[in-house]
């Protein structure tokens, strides 16, 4: 039954709203939210998905929320949905109070709901979607999964959603297998005509044909760093599962199936082993890169707590390694479906002793295809791991990016390498010699020849030659060199990114990685409001002269973070001997992405309390 | 303290083997352990094998973890790379260099704290991926670096140098090889050469997971009375099933055997294993029997010798996994770069 859909006028928005499906885990509801997210972007218009799930298989509640903003705006907007599509009875409560004043509540009302579960100020839109379903078929999985259909065509009809385009949507997933499609395309039309038959389309939040999409494409930051590593030429992938990391290690054992196998012979030119633990799999990387292979890891924060021991002999023994570390929030197992940056310090400094690390922070899967491919060139540069740093809200939802290019005339730079014919040749070979000033000295693969170049790898301190010693001096030096080493990075790693106010100003922004979506539109948000800010976004450590630069060039400066310590923050602080009062600490922790409204709210606040 | 390099001279009458090297050319920096340790032994057994069995020093690559085990691949095959790495992690670090280069030849070098205690899961897991490699563990049942803890191969009742009786169940990696799937499973003791190198060269020439469990008396720490690792110990209850020769290819076969006593075992390189069967009863390729007559004979006090079990067509993981032939650290770029033209046709698919 309809019910009292003319009580509340609803908000009015085309191409700028919030839509949130409450579903029950494992119910099939995923595929038929993708259909609907794709067929606004199809239609021209941003639309930017995120899964918000449990840590458990199914029977749990999940949700999946879609930003749709004709303007582009990608991050999390904050506060409630405009839209609920309140799938999961078990969550009803929440789900409809957490609904905009004036937004609707989409959902099933074959079993009527009593008056005092809903609310009267916003639009309620009941479909008897499983009545419609139950009706048209007779087996229990139809009815389930013809169920999201049907819904999703009622969603379409209410929305001004082009069914021509869910239609061309199916056919491409479907691929040929046209009874398939039929299906589908009948269930959709019979939740477009239900709709239709029974209630005023369309409601307040509608999408038009827009052009805010342009050629980008529609893909997850893990899938995307997997890309980039065959494309960086990785042949081993280690790894043992855990979210939010394992489909990076399933998306390059999909790339690799379909571009890695030897046309003439069918044999793989890849390795990839599901190791015992994360011990294993870092053991495994180092093995093969001190053999000469570009290997990878993909792993999250307890991984990387399991790998310290690990990246301080490859840091020591310098073995270059690439690390893929998608990060969630901890400490411990913390919540492991919950996104965070916050492996910042422990990957900075890992392992015991003095160490620093490389980091390379990317923004979004452009970048994680971008840096997941450089991140092998660096590696075997500076012979000495990479850390690759996503975290769960890049690495593990589908975003509109820029299309991935490659240069088809790119060597890949394998580093200092010293072959059989330069040792024949009678050229010096000391494993940690510094020959070109650089801190990075020359390495040889085993079984280069048979006389010449061969050494001892080891995690114990040693001298130049690579000759076992405790002699103080020895230690220093390579320790000295290792920073050299370190600062030699600052020039090849990926410079950060300034973005000036439209006035100037001695107020700056540092930020990285999934942050940015969040911090580009408070910027515009604060901006109108005359709040000006410069924009530093960093994209890896060392940090370059740029970062440098721009602190001196600002009274105050806003980092902004998603951890509870401000460990990027700490990291410039004691990298940088930045006066600590300078930077202030912005942080976002609840394991939501961060959103607009809470960074224009927190600098706001600041400023204008100031 | 920095090791000594051995000086390069050499005996001109020194004997060559095919290659042009001579026996001195298989060795590493003088060792560091105490005199008369049992690793010094498997040390001189690793030169004589590979001196024997004619590989390049520089094809082989020696791996090993932590401890007193773990320092020995410095004392040998000074020419090859070698890669002493962390803690009980030797496995994966061999696994790692394996798959990046299928052609060397892969020697582990671990001990029982190595192994048994810290490292047990990789030991397993490397057994049961069936990596080609060879995994010796240098066996003394004690912590010599820390100076003569317990580990994890101590027998129950064992005494220490200290005087404290063992109460913990010994693992015993032999049967754990065994039960998980290496193709080639010996035992032996440092103080038998004869048994040892030829077990040693069955080893490198098998092309799958090959493990040596090889007893080593500490002399230092676990070399006196109620030690179960002691020399007189295991002298007085070694009980080898079977001595072999390797014969390569080339090799004439000169030595006569009574009939009834000799298995022959085709390796898949083409290497021929000679076994003279101690005990007649003992069959090499019965994997499950071989279990059982291990724990038959540990109930009876004796320490089982010889090799113990050999599939002589083993599959590794180059072949589970269908890796390429050649090496994967030598795979040309163009073959793993799919290029532009490619990723356009991704780009396509994402919008």
């Amino acid at each position: 039954m309809l019910q009292s859909l003319d009580r509340v006028q609803g908000l009015q928005r085309v191409n700028d709203f919030v839509v949130k499906f409450a579903n029950v885990n494992g119910s099939g509801s995923a595929s038929a939210n993708a259909l609907f997210a794709k067929s606004i972007l199809r239609m021209g218009v941003t639309a930017t998905p995120r899964n918000i799930f449990p840590s458990n298989i199914q029977g749990l509640p999940t949700w999946y929320e879609i930003r749709v903003s004709e303007a582009g705006h990608m991050a999390a907007r904050g506060g409630g949905p405009d839209l609920m599509v309140a799938m999961n009875p078990q969550t009803w409560d929440a789900d409809v109070k957490s609904i905009e004043p004036g937004g609707y509540l989409f959902y099933d009302n074959t079993r009527p709901v009593p008056a005092s579960k809903l609310r009267d100020d916003i639009v309620i839109l009941g479909v008897p979607l499983t009545e419609i379903t139950n009706a048209a078929y007779s087996e229990a999985r139809q009815r389930q999964l013809f169920k999201n259909i049907v819904g999703l065509g009622a969603l379409s009809a209410l929305m001004n959603i082009d069914p021509a385009v869910i239609v061309q949507l199916l056919s491409e997933q479907f691929n040929g297998r046209e009874k398939l499609i039929t299906a589908n395309v009948q269930a959709l039309n019979m939740g477009r005509d239900w709709v239709k038959n029974n209630m005023d389309c369309p409601i307040g939040l509608t999408v038009r044909k827009a052009d805010s999409v342009g050629d980008r494409i529609f893909i997850d930051g893990n899938s995307a760093a997997a890309l980039g590593a065959v494309y960086g030429g990785a042949t081993v992938c280690a790894w043992y599962p855990i979210t939010p990391s394992s489909s990076l290690a399933e998306a390059f054992m999909r790339y690799c199936s379909r571009m890695r196998v030897d046309p003439e012979t069918g044999k793989n030119n890849f390795a990839i082993v599901q190791a015992e633990d994360e011990l294993a799999s870092i053991g495994m990387v180092i093995g093969a890169a001190w053999n000469g292979s570009r290997a990878f890891t993909a792993t999250s924060g307890p991984g990387i707590s399991l790998m310290q021991e690990f990246f301080g002999l490859a840091y020591f023994a310098e073995i270059p390694a690439v690390i893929f570390n998608v990060q969630r929030a901890g400490p411990s197992t913390g919540m492991p479906t919950r996104t965070q940056q916050t492996d910042i310090t422990i990957c900075a400094y890992a392992s015991h002793g003095d160490t620093k690390h490389v980091l390379l922070l990317p923004e979004d899967p452009y970048e994680c295809f971008e840096f997941g491919a450089s991140a092998f060139d660096l590696a075997d540069r500076l012979q000495t791991p990479i850390f690759v740093m996503l975290d769960l809200e890049i690495g593990m939802n589908e975003r509109l990016t820029q299309p991935f290019s490659w240069d088809d005339n790119r060597k890949l730079d394998h580093g200092k390498v010293m072959t059989a014919e330069e040792l024949q040749a009678g050229k010096v070979f000391g494993r940690y010699l510094d020959v070109d000033g650089d801190g990075i000295p020359y390495r040889t693969l085993p079984g280069t020849h048979p006389t010449k170049g061969s050494f001892f790898t080891r995690g114990t301190s040693k001298d130049r030659m690579a000759r076992y010693s405790e002699e103080g001096a020895d230690y220093q030096e390579n320790m000295e060199r290792l920073l050299k080493k370190h600062n030699t990075a600052r020039a090849l790693v990926p410079p950060a990114i300034t973005r000036s106010a439209a006035k100037p100003t001695r107020l700056g922004v540092i930020y990285y990685g999934s942050t940015s979506p969040a911090m580009n539109e408070a910027e515009q948000i604060l901006g109108e409001k005359g709040v000006h800010l410069d924009l530093l976004r960093v994209r890896a450590f060392p940090f370059g002269q740029e970062v440098e630069a721009f602190i001196e060039a600002h009274d105050e400066i806003f980092v902004v973070e998603q951890n509870r310590d401000g460990q990027l923050r700490s990291l410039l602080i004691n990298e940088l001997e930045i006066n600590p009062k300078k930077l202030v600490k912005v942080v976002h922790y609840d394991g939501t992405p961060i959103s607009a409204r809470f960074i224009t709210d927190a600098i706001a606040s600041r400023v204008q309390g100031a | 303290m920095t090791f000594l390099t051995k000086p390069k001279l050499h005996h001109p009458d020194l004997h060559k083997n095919s290659l042009g090297y001579t026996r001195r050319d298989y060795e590493g920096a003088i060792s560091t352990l105490c005199a008369g340790c049992g690793h010094d032994s498997i040390s001189a057994a690793i030169i004589k094998a590979c001196f024997e069995l004619e590989l390049p020093p520089h094809r082989i690559a020696k791996l090993s973890g932590i401890g007193c085990s773990s320092k020995t691949p410095t004392y040998f095959l000074g020419a090859s790379h070698g890669f002493n790495s962390v803690h009980g992690r030797m496995p994966s670090v061999l696994t790692g260099a394996n798959l990046a280069n299928r052609d060397l030849i892969y020697l582990g070098v671990s001990g029982d704290g190595d192994s048994a205690s810290i490292g047990l899961g990789q030991f397993a897991h490397a057994m049961r991926r069936g990596i080609n490699m060879v995994y010796i563990v240098e066996n003394n049942g004690v912590y010599g670096l820390t100076k003569g803890q317990f580990s994890a191969t101590s027998d129950k009742g064992a005494k220490s140098k200290r005087g404290v009786i063992n109460t913990d169940q010994p693992i015993d990696l032999v049967s754990m090889a065994l039960q998980l799937g290496a193709t080639y499973v010996a035992r032996s003791f440092s103080g038998d050469k004869a048994q040892l190198v030829p077990l040693i060269e069955g080893a490198l020439r098998h092309k799958g997971a090959a493990f040596i469990d090889c007893i080593s008396p500490c002399v230092a720490f676990n070399n006196h009375d109620g030690s179960t690792k002691s020399f007189d110990y295991v002298r007085e209850h070694n009980a080898a099933v079977n001595y072999l020769d390797v014969i390569t290819g080339r090799q004439e076969i000169t030595v006569d055997y009574a009939p009834g006593t000799v298995e022959t075992v085709q390796q898949h390189d083409g290497s021929t294993i000679r076994l003279r069967k101690l005990h007649p009863e003992y069959d090499m390729f019965d994997r499950i029997s071989a279990m059982n007559y291990l724990h038959q004979r540990h109930a009876m006090g004796e320490i089982v010798t010889g090799l113990l079990f050999v599939d002589p067509d083993p599959v590794d993981l180059h072949e589970h996994l269908n890796t390429a032939e050649s090496p994967l650290n030598a795979v040309p770029q163009q073959k793993l770069v799919p290029g532009q033209a490619a990723l356009d046709k991704i780009n396509a698919r994402l919008r």
